[in-house]
Order: structure tokens, then C-alpha cells, then sequence
């Protein structure tokens, strides 16, 4: 089972490897190197559904940052207590635990948040994000450094949704984080950027242009 | 909700409110999986099969326990658990009997586990308060509105082999503005039916 899930998520097991050692190579390798959402496209699902406005997506990648922090934690502390043969569901396990509590926070003190992003909370327990940075970084690493790598992942899927949900409600709706910037006689809002199909146009343009910059990548042929 | 016919849900499912399409569920293995047809047609069934059974399972499970015990609270980890243990009681069960079933489509079933579609359903069958019949719709049409995505977007990208795309857009990139595209054609069908 172990190995079908590093095929889901299909390049997580690329990124496994180079980041050893330092805190800061791995800091910017979540970030920007390997950064989840627009170089290894994982955990595209909460990406897409909760950009339509940018506040959502703060919280959401709150959140993220929250849960794979704490789970990349657990498991690295438990690594070695673990037998292997049921690490997987010991770390879903974990993550759930920690989606649990947020999910809990946002009841508590933000109702009305917790009602917009409805189970896109829930859903971050099968995120691939927070599932392959437990199985490829947590059970090899330390804690300390684990909890770095936790959140420099969390940080770099918080980018990437600022960044889609900035176009998305700047040019859907004609504001940001509920104030007009573009205001109606100047810009008609185009509705079509908060529905469906702008999440969809605005994230492969965004991986475009991560794959222009960065230069052309080795092909993936290997991709089941 | 409660008076939503169950037809309505599945045709709705299917075709206004795809799982897929307008609620972006199972991406990954949707990009991951779509690109040759008869993978995507093994994936698509099995995806099927797994959420109509548990829809129906987490349904009896957060009504008829979690609801009485005061436990909804635990309803992420309850489902979770329960669709990992289903499926693996899948894969030994059509290992056992059907060997020829088991090929075509055992690989795809762990796969399945982690699909975010799968947990999705059952979180939106909460959400929305179906009853037992609604949730049942519910599942089988938001599997087999995936299994329709995943095929269409399958045949689209063994197509797109043969042509000519920008070199910053190959790969993940225009396939994402390909189902882009896709979704708008399935906002064609948003004044047919429309749950919520």
C-alpha cells in the first residue's frame, strides 16, 4: 500500500531525497524549490476549491501549516516505536487528530469561516501534502528538523494559494479580502474566475509560469 | 433538502455539481491516473463502486452511532478508518473470488483510500443532511460524475500527445487548462438540475 500511495502522488517521492542536513536548504526547499502546489502539484483539490476568495485561503493555508507541523512531529518522535507495516495508518491517525482540533478552533471562535470552507477542513486529512511529507521526510529526519520541513511546506502551499486566489477574486469579483479595488464602473467583474473553471485556467497558468521560470524540467514520463 | 427527489441527486451529481469538475475532489489521482483510457476506465469503476458502498456505510455509521453517542466531533476519523478498512476488505475479498476482477481492477483499489473524493462525498452527505436513500444517490452519482471526468479528460490527453503544446504548459499545466475547459462545458448543464 505504501508504495501505491507514492504513485498518487505521483512526484512526491522525487522530492524525497536532496534535503539532509540544514534547516534553511530545507526551509527553501518547501518553499520555493519544491514547492508543493506549483512544482509538485499535490494537494490540489483544497488549492482549487478555496481560492475563489483570499481570505478562505489564508485560513486554509493556516491551517496546513498547523497540521503539518504538528504530524510531521509526531511521526518523526514515533519513527522509530512504529513497525512499518502499519505506519500508514499510525500517521493518518496523527493527521487526522490534528485536523480534528483545527476543525474544532475554527467552530469555536470563527463560525462563519468554518461554514464557507464546509469540508474542505476535513479534507485536509487526505491531502497529499501533509501524508507525503510525513511518509518521505518525518520517518527519516529528526523532529526539530521534521518541524521545519512541516512548515516550510505548509508555508509554500500557503503562497502558492495566496497567489491563485489574489487573481481569482481581483478579477472575479473586483476585490481584495472584501475591500473594491476595481470598481464597477472601471472593471466589470468576470464571473467566471470565482466558478469552477478559473480555479482550473488560473493554476495552470500559475504552474506555467513556475515552469518558465524555473527553466525546462526533465521530463515525466515515469508518471503511472 | 429532505424532499429532494433521488433521481434529481443523481443526475445533479453526475452532470451540475460534479465531484470533480465544480467541487475539485480527487485531483490527484486524477492527474496522475488519466493518461490512457483504460486505466482511467478501471479507476473511474472501482472509484464508483467504493463511494456508492461508503456513502451508504458512513451514512448508517454518523446517523445511527456518532449522532446518538453525541460524537460527531470524530466524524473525520470514524470515516477516514472506515473507508481504509473497506477497501482493503475489498481488495481480499475479489482477490479471493475473483481472480480475473482482481487484475483489472485490485491495483487501482489502495489507490482509492487516498482519494480525496471518496472522504469528500461522505463529508458533503453530512453537510447537506441527506437522508439514507439521498446519501445512496448521492454516492453513486458523484462516482460515476468522477469516472465520466477522469474518462473524457483520459481520451483528451492520449489525443494531446500528438500535438504541439507550449513548452512551460506541458505536462500538469495544460491538462489543468484543459479541464478548465471541460468545466465550462459542464456549466452548460447548470440550469438542468441543482442541488446544494
Amino acid at each position: 500500500m505504501a508504495d501505491n500511495q507514492q504513485m498518487t502522488c505521483g512526484p512526491c517521492a522525487a522530492s524525497a531525497g536532496p534535503c539532509d542536513g540544514k534547516g534553511k536548504a530545507t526551509l527553501k526547499d518547501g518553499v520555493w524549490t519544491s514547492n508543493p502546489i506549483s512544482i509538485q502539484v499535490l494537494g490540489v483539490c483544497s488549492a482549487l476549491a478555496v481560492t475563489n476568495r483570499l481570505e478562505n485561503s489564508l485560513v486554509m493555508g493556516a491551517a496546513l501549516i498547523f497540521v503539518c507541523v504538528g504530524s510531521n512531529l509526531f511521526v518523526s518522535l514515533l519513527r522509530d516505536l512504529t513497525p512499518r507495516r502499519v505506519r500508514m495508518i499510525g500517521e493518518v491517525a496523527i493527521i487526522a487528530t490534528f485536523v480534528i482540533l483545527f476543525d474544532q478552533f475554527l467552530k469555536a471562535y470563527y463560525w462563519d469561516m468554518s461554514k464557507q470552507l464546509g469540508p474542505y477542513v476535513g479534507l485536509i486529512i487526505t491531502n497529499c501534502i501533509v501524508m507525503g511529507r510525513a511518509e518521505a521526510f518525518a520517518l527519516q529526519n529528526p523532529p526539530v528538523l521534521s518541524m521545519v520541513d512541516g512548515f516550510a511546506n505548509g508555508l509554500g502551499y500557503a503562497i502558492a494559494l495566496a497567489i491563485i486566489a489574489f487573481f481569482r477574486e481581483l478579477l472575479g469579483a473586483g476585490t481584495l479580502l472584501g475591500w473594491t479595488l476595481l470598481p464597477s464602473g472601471f472593471y466589470t467583474p468576470n464571473q467566471l474566475m470565482i466558478l469552477a473553471p478559473g480555479a482550473f485556467l488560473t493554476l495552470g497558468f500559475v504552474i506555467a509560469f513556475f515552469n518558465f521560470v524555473n527553466g525546462p524540467k526533465p521530463e515525466e514520463e515515469s508518471k503511472p | 433538502m429532505t424532499n429532494t427527489h433521488v433521481m434529481i441527486i443523481v443526475v445533479a451529481a453526475i452532470f451540475t455539481n460534479n465531484i470533480l469538475l465544480s467541487n475539485f475532489l480527487g485531483m490527484c489521482s486524477f492527474l496522475a491516473c488519466s493518461k490512457q483510457l483504460d486505466t482511467a476506465v478501471g479507476l473511474g469503476s472501482a472509484v464508483t463502486f467504493v463511494m456508492t458502498a461508503t456513502t451508504i456505510l458512513n451514512y448508517a455509521i454518523y446517523h445511527w452511532l456518532l449522532v446518538p453517542l453525541k460524537s460527531e466531533h470524530l466524524a473525520f476519523i470514524v470515516f477516514i478508518a472506515v473507508i481504509a478498512a473497506f477497501v482493503q476488505f475489498v481488495e481480499m475479498f475479489v482477490e479471493r473470488f475473483s481472480p480475473k476482477l482482481y487484475h483489472a481492477l485490485g491495483i487501482f483499489l489502495p489507490l482509492i483510500t487516498v482519494n480525496c473524493a471518496i472522504l469528500g462525498a461522505s463529508l458533503f452527505m453530512v453537510n447537506r443532511s441527506y437522508t439514507f436513500i439521498q446519501s445512496a444517490g448521492f454516492g453513486l452519482g458523484a462516482g460515476l460524475g468522477w469516472a465520466l471526468a477522469i474518462v473524457l479528460i483520459a481520451g483528451l490527453r492520449q489525443k494531446m500527445v500528438y500535438s504541439n503544446v507550449p513548452r512551460p504548459f506541458a505536462g500538469v499545466a495544460i491538462t489543468m487548462v484543459v479541464t478548465g475547459i471541460m468545466a465550462m462545458a459542464f456549466m452548460g448543464f447548470a440550469g438542468m438540475v441543482s442541488i446544494q
